[in-house]
């Protein structure tokens, strides 16, 4: 089996899994178009841990730690866990943030977007444009020997670090202690809103943990699938996000999930221009740090620690998207998240032209 | 025969694809010997190869893999 999925054919298989997967977890109680997203899950388990304040997207999701453990796991199985870092890790935690700005001015990370399409919100359609442009400028500055280094080998210990994280999230989740002044601190869940709106716990974990292996044995990417047609002609990852489409539109269909249209969408907005933008922020970020976020998610589980570093960077932005009004939500952008929508493409294109330390 | 070798251990996907796409670009036929230190980037790097018309098999070397490319 492991054979089949390290084949070419892995990614459509897995993005098959996925899509079916991520459209019963909205079955199971997930919000409407994010069966999972890495950007909304990230955030909402930075307003868990109280880094952010908006009441209605806290939540310690499952899946988040599922992914790194699953992926974790599999890497120790199959003899890929390999603890690395430091190819500037503090550009990768910057691109981390910016990335998370631009995810939730359109509100959802490239997975999401996929999914969103495949729920029938065709504001999508503005966003996978402007990721595509995105990842497009990305590929430009990596043909012009765009680099952020090379890592090393670390100690074996270090490449713990996430999976620990995952762990103490879990026990969080579990044991949630409330010994705040507030009788609710420090951990936050909320009462209503998307964050309120969960699958049981052991499903979302044990979903998280099947996505997570699954990725970690095909290398799954969303951001790849589209950089490595653009730059090699090369379709295998393509095919894992067409599948993943497929799969989750048919699940959608057979559940009574499908609703197509602009308007009214589940945490959607119909501002066009700031999707795209957004969206594109985000595609340029990922591009230049290597990987979509559910792939960071798993490097971080192989013992990745600058995919690490762009998570906990994914982490902080969530938390300043939210506490200075950059965040999007159903009926638009946020107040500041234009500006910070531009601030992050200037920085992520200072980055691009800044590195190019591989000349040929 | 011309021989050379591409050190990519540690940089980000798709950088060692690149860096083999650049030196296999410039050469019709020789060796070319691709080091990097991840499953995925000696898989990435097979494909890419294998995809451009090069016989490519690899080996484990210096706690990572090297990656040979014949043509």
């Amino acid at each position: 089996m492991d054979r089949f999925l390290m084949s070419k054919k892995g990614p459509a298989i897995a993005g098959l899994v996925l899509g079916v997967i991520a459209a019963l977890l909205v079955k199971f109680g997930n919000p409407g178009n994010m069966g999972f997203c890495v950007a909304c899950f990230t955030r909402d388990i930075a307003g868990a841990l109280g880094l952010h304040r908006a009441a209605v997207v806290q939540y310690l999701r499952p899946e988040i730690a599922g992914f790194i453990l699953g992926a974790f796991v599999s890497a120790l199985a199959f003899a890929e866990y390999r603890p690395r870092g430091g190819s500037s890790p503090m550009v990768r935690f910057a691109l981390g943030f910016f990335a998370m700005i631009g995810a939730l001015v359109f509100l959802g990370c490239p997975w999401r977007a996929y999914l969103r399409l495949a729920g029938g919100d065709w504001n999508a359609l503005p966003g996978i444009a402007g990721l595509v442009a995105g990842i497009g400028i990305g590929v430009c500055f990596l043909y012009n020997g765009f680099s952020l280094g090379a890592s090393r080998p670390t100690p074996k210990a270090a490449g713990l670090v996430m999976p620990l994280l995952a762990l103490s999230f879990l026990a969080l989740l579990f044991l949630k202690p409330l010994f705040g002044p507030e009788g609710s601190a420090p951990i936050f869940f909320s009462a209503k809103g998307p964050g309120a709106a969960h699958a049981p716990i052991l499903i979302s974990l044990g979903a998280g943990l099947v996505v997570g292996w699954l990725a970690q044995r095909t290398r799954f990417c969303t951001i790849g699938a589209v950089r490595d047609l653009i730059m090699l002609r090369d379709s295998h990852l393509f095919k894992g996000i067409a599948a993943f489409i497929a799969a989750a539109l048919v699940t959608n269909l057979a559940l009574g999930q499908f609703k197509a249209g602009f308007e009214g969408q589940p945490v959607a907005h119909t501002m066009h221009l700031w999707n795209f933008l957004g969206m594109a922020l985000s595609g340029l970020a990922f591009t230049l740090a290597g990987g979509c976020p559910g792939r960071m998610l798993i490097m971080s589980g192989e013992g990745d620690s600058d995919a690490g570093s762009f998570i906990l960077g994914m982490l902080v932005g969530a938390a300043f998207a939210h506490n200075f009004s950059l965040a999007s939500s159903g009926a638009g952008i946020g107040a500041f998240g234009a500006p910070a929508t531009i601030i992050g493409l200037v920085f992520c294109l200072l980055v691009g032209f800044v590195f190019r330390n591989r000349m040929a | 025969m011309e021989k050379k070798t591409v050190d990519a251990r540690g940089l980000s996907c798709p950088q060692p694809v690149i860096e083999t796409k650049r030196v296999l670009d410039k050469m019709s036929a020789g060796e070319i010997e691709i080091l990097v230190d991840t499953v995925t980037s000696r898989e990435n790097v097979i494909r890419f190869a294998q995809h451009a018309g090069w016989k490519s098999s690899w080996a484990e070397k210096d706690g990572g893999y090297a990656v040979t490319a014949k043509k």
